[in-house]
């Protein structure tokens, strides 16, 4: 039987980090820079689309510069709301501005082996695994490929990390390893036999497909060629900047949004000229730059602030957001890891962006942690918990049981209690032990967390593809590798 | 008059004035002064002093790059005046960057060239999407004693490997060191490759830079 998926919903907090008129002034700005400085489309394809429409393009450099109204117009038939499908419809998404779902993050390119603890390089099977333990896990609610599937020839891995996905899950796939046309169209025949049929698809797009922009203001040609051959089979299309203050992007934040939006809004419109009314979500991942070294962060306040901010933008536009979160740039779950991921994950969740990515991983999404994606897991149940806020009523007010216990008694008896206790959160992962336990067993969350992972690994069953179907996915892929 | 000169030198580096760096070598050729001083005695005691407030904690990567580039500007304006006496500055020594076939993600390798350059190597940076053949053309032409390739993908990463075989079936391997860098490259992949040295960031390729050609 198909997991629930937890999700968070109907929230009961929220937060206005940016106004309409901050919001208007970004967008304003964006569709300056777009006209005058222009984004760098290094794709025939995509310049001829562009071309097409009237924006001015430049050939040897591969820069569009499009008038407001052009952007504008192109985002107006972008669908504001849609379900991303899953292989059993019980975990269907939808993105209907109303649900943050959780993702495990991707592409990493080491692992934190399960059973040794030693770190080394990725392949195939470690995608595998962590599909498995994702389609166990209710915080899941669908999957990126989460490291690289090294082990197998570059011009079709991509195509080798979905299948395994699709071979230990049930839950939604979103790619964002794929950065070429031919594989792209090669992930939509796998998705299409999975789905029965193209039009099958259309409908049920069990895959989506994210790209990321080359900040600051361009684009990689091949990631947008895939994108548009996804568009074109109707699965959902998202863009991701990670322009980070100071080195992609000004040191001011919302200079640097500017820059972001400017990339994603361009490549969005782009999918909207070529598709009018395919589905698109915004996405983003933009952290500040380290002030000494220019490394990527993957945390700080800037990054929490970004995680709330662009969910204004792709709320004034109107499209789901997928938002980074989690991805921590600690290099072992420790202090660091749980202060970025819960604080990040929190921003992003209290401004509701429908896509949180992910759990899972250290050093800045490069090292992949079975501990750390059960302590991520972990932070989000506490966010959702949050997210409910407090509910004041005449039940929650517990007048009566506050009247039979009166002053110097205690509660743990009354029945009022006993039907709500269940509300109160039970964490899997913090030590609430006395001390003198812990003196004696020295172990801690870490621990606990990979224990958890291993025996979900050694005994939850995911539902298996159809044999036949199976071996049709595989057969996708062999006749790409022929070609 | 020309100890003045070589502080308002020294100085342009430090506020990163790129324009003042210019100017102030020009004013150097006219007044008749060897190029190797106004760099010796002046532009490097800039770059020196902005690499001692980085080092302690009182100065940023944007105040790293931006004496970068004037110390650039200066170089490139003094040169032909160098190349009119036959002298030439003393190089660490020289280097090819690039950023690989079907890869376009520069910033990193970029970052690394200013660093490099602003510590005295000669970089040659071919931008991005390099083929293999290209870049072996480059080693040659120049003679380069470092080899800098960049990926910022793992499908890509997979050619930093072509480079070294390309390297060794021309023949150049024993003489050109080479470091790789991007955000999949692990140590284990430069050993594996036999890179010569890798580096998660600018500041730390410059050091190994240094240590590959014994500076």
């Amino acid at each position: 039987m198909a997991r629930k998926i937890k999700s968070i919903t109907n929230p009961a907090l929220r937060l206005e980090l940016l106004s309409r008129a901050d919001v208007e002034k970004i967008h304003a700005a964006t569709l300056e820079i777009i006209e005058k400085v222009g984004v760098r489309f290094p794709s025939k394809r995509a310049l001829d689309i562009w071309e097409a429409h009237g924006a001015q393009v430049d050939r040897s450099t591969f820069l569009v510069k499009a008038p407001p109204q052009l952007i504008e117009q192109a985002l107006k038939s972008a669908p504001p709301a849609y379900t991303l499908a899953a292989r059993n419809p019980a975990q269907d998404l939808p993105l209907d501005g109303n649900h943050v779902f959780v993702g495990t993050d991707g592409c990493g390119v080491e692992v934190l082996d399960m059973h040794s603890g030693v770190r080394r390089r990725s392949c195939l099977q470690d995608v595998a695994d962590v599909a498995h333990i994702g389609d166990y896990l209710e915080e899941v609610g669908f999957h990126w490929v989460a490291v690289s599937a090294q082990d197998y020839p570059a011009h079709t891995r991509g195509l080798h990390e979905l299948n395994a996905i699709w071979n230990n899950s049930t839950k939604h796939a979103q790619t964002e390893s794929i950065y070429n046309a031919a594989e792209a169209r090669g992930a939509v025949e796998m998705a299409a036999a999975i789905a029965g049929g193209r039009q099958a698809l259309r409908q049920r797009p069990l895959l989506s497909i994210m790209q990321c922009t080359a900040s600051p203001l361009g684009q990689d040609g091949g990631s947008v060629e895939a994108a548009l051959a996804a568009a074109e089979a109707g699965l959902p299309v998202g863009f991701m900047t990670m322009a980070a203050c100071l080195t992609t992007g000004p040191a001011t934040m919302a200079g640097t949004l500017v820059v972001g939006n400017a990339e994603v809004i361009s490549a969005t419109a782009l999918i909207q000229l070529a598709y009018p009314g395919a589905p698109v979500f915004y996405a983003a991942a933009q952290t500040a730059s380290d002030l000494r070294s220019g490394a990527y962060t993957g945390g700080g306040p800037e990054d929490f602030l970004f995680g709330a901010a662009t969910n204004a933008l792709s709320d004034y536009y109107n499209i789901p957001l997928s938002m980074g979160s989690f991805a921590t740039g600690a290099k072992e779950p420790n202090w660091q890891a749980g202060v970025e991921n819960s604080l990040s994950t929190f921003m992003a969740c209290v401004s509701m962006s429908d896509m949180l990515l992910g759990v899972g991983f250290l050093h800045g999404s490069r090292i992949w942690s079975y501990a750390q994606m059960l302590m991520d897991c972990e932070i989000f149940s506490i966010v959702h918990k949050m997210m409910q806020g407090i509910p004041v009523n005449e039940e929650t007010l517990a007048l009566e049981a506050i009247y039979a216990v009166g002053p110097g008694g205690n509660f743990l008896s009354q029945k009022h209690t006993l039907q709500h206790m269940r509300d109160v959160f039970l964490p899997q992962f913090m030590d609430r032990r006395p001390y003198n336990e812990w003196e004696q067993k020295q172990d801690d969350a870490r621990h606990w967390a990979l224990d958890k992972a291993r025996q979900i690994h050694a005994t939850h069953q995911p539902e298996p593809l159809d044999p036949q179907l199976a071996s049709e996915l595989s057969r996708i892929i062999a006749s790409l590798e022929k070609a | 008059m020309t100890t003045e000169l070589y502080q308002a030198m020294a100085q342009s580096i430090i506020d990163g004035d790129a324009d003042a760096a210019r100017s102030l070598a020009q004013q150097a050729i006219d007044m008749g002064l060897d190029p190797l001083d106004a760099i010796n005695h002046g532009y490097v005691i800039g770059v020196n002093h902005v690499g001692d407030e980085f080092s302690c904690g009182n100065a940023f990567l944007p105040e790293l790059v931006m004496a970068g580039e004037a110390m650039k500007a200066a170089v490139n304006t003094l040169e032909p005046e160098m190349a009119k006496r036959g002298t030439q500055r003393q190089v660490h020594g020289k280097v090819v960057l690039a950023t690989i076939q079907g890869d376009i993600h520069e910033i990193g390798k970029t970052l690394v060239g200013t660093m490099l350059s602003a510590s005295g190597f000669k970089v040659y940076d071919l931008g991005v999407d390099v083929p293999v053949a290209r870049i072996l053309e480059k080693v040659r032409e120049v003679d380069a004693d470092i080899v800098g390739v960049s990926a910022l993908l793992t499908t890509t990463m997979l050619r930093q490997k072509d480079v070294i075989e390309a390297l060794d079936d021309v023949g150049l391997r024993p003489k050109v060191k080479v470091m790789v860098g991007g955000a999949p490259v692990t140590r284990d992949w430069v050993r594996e490759i036999g890179a010569d040295g890798y580096s998660e960031d600018a500041i730390g390729a410059v050091q190994v830079a240094m240590k590959l050609v014994g500076a």
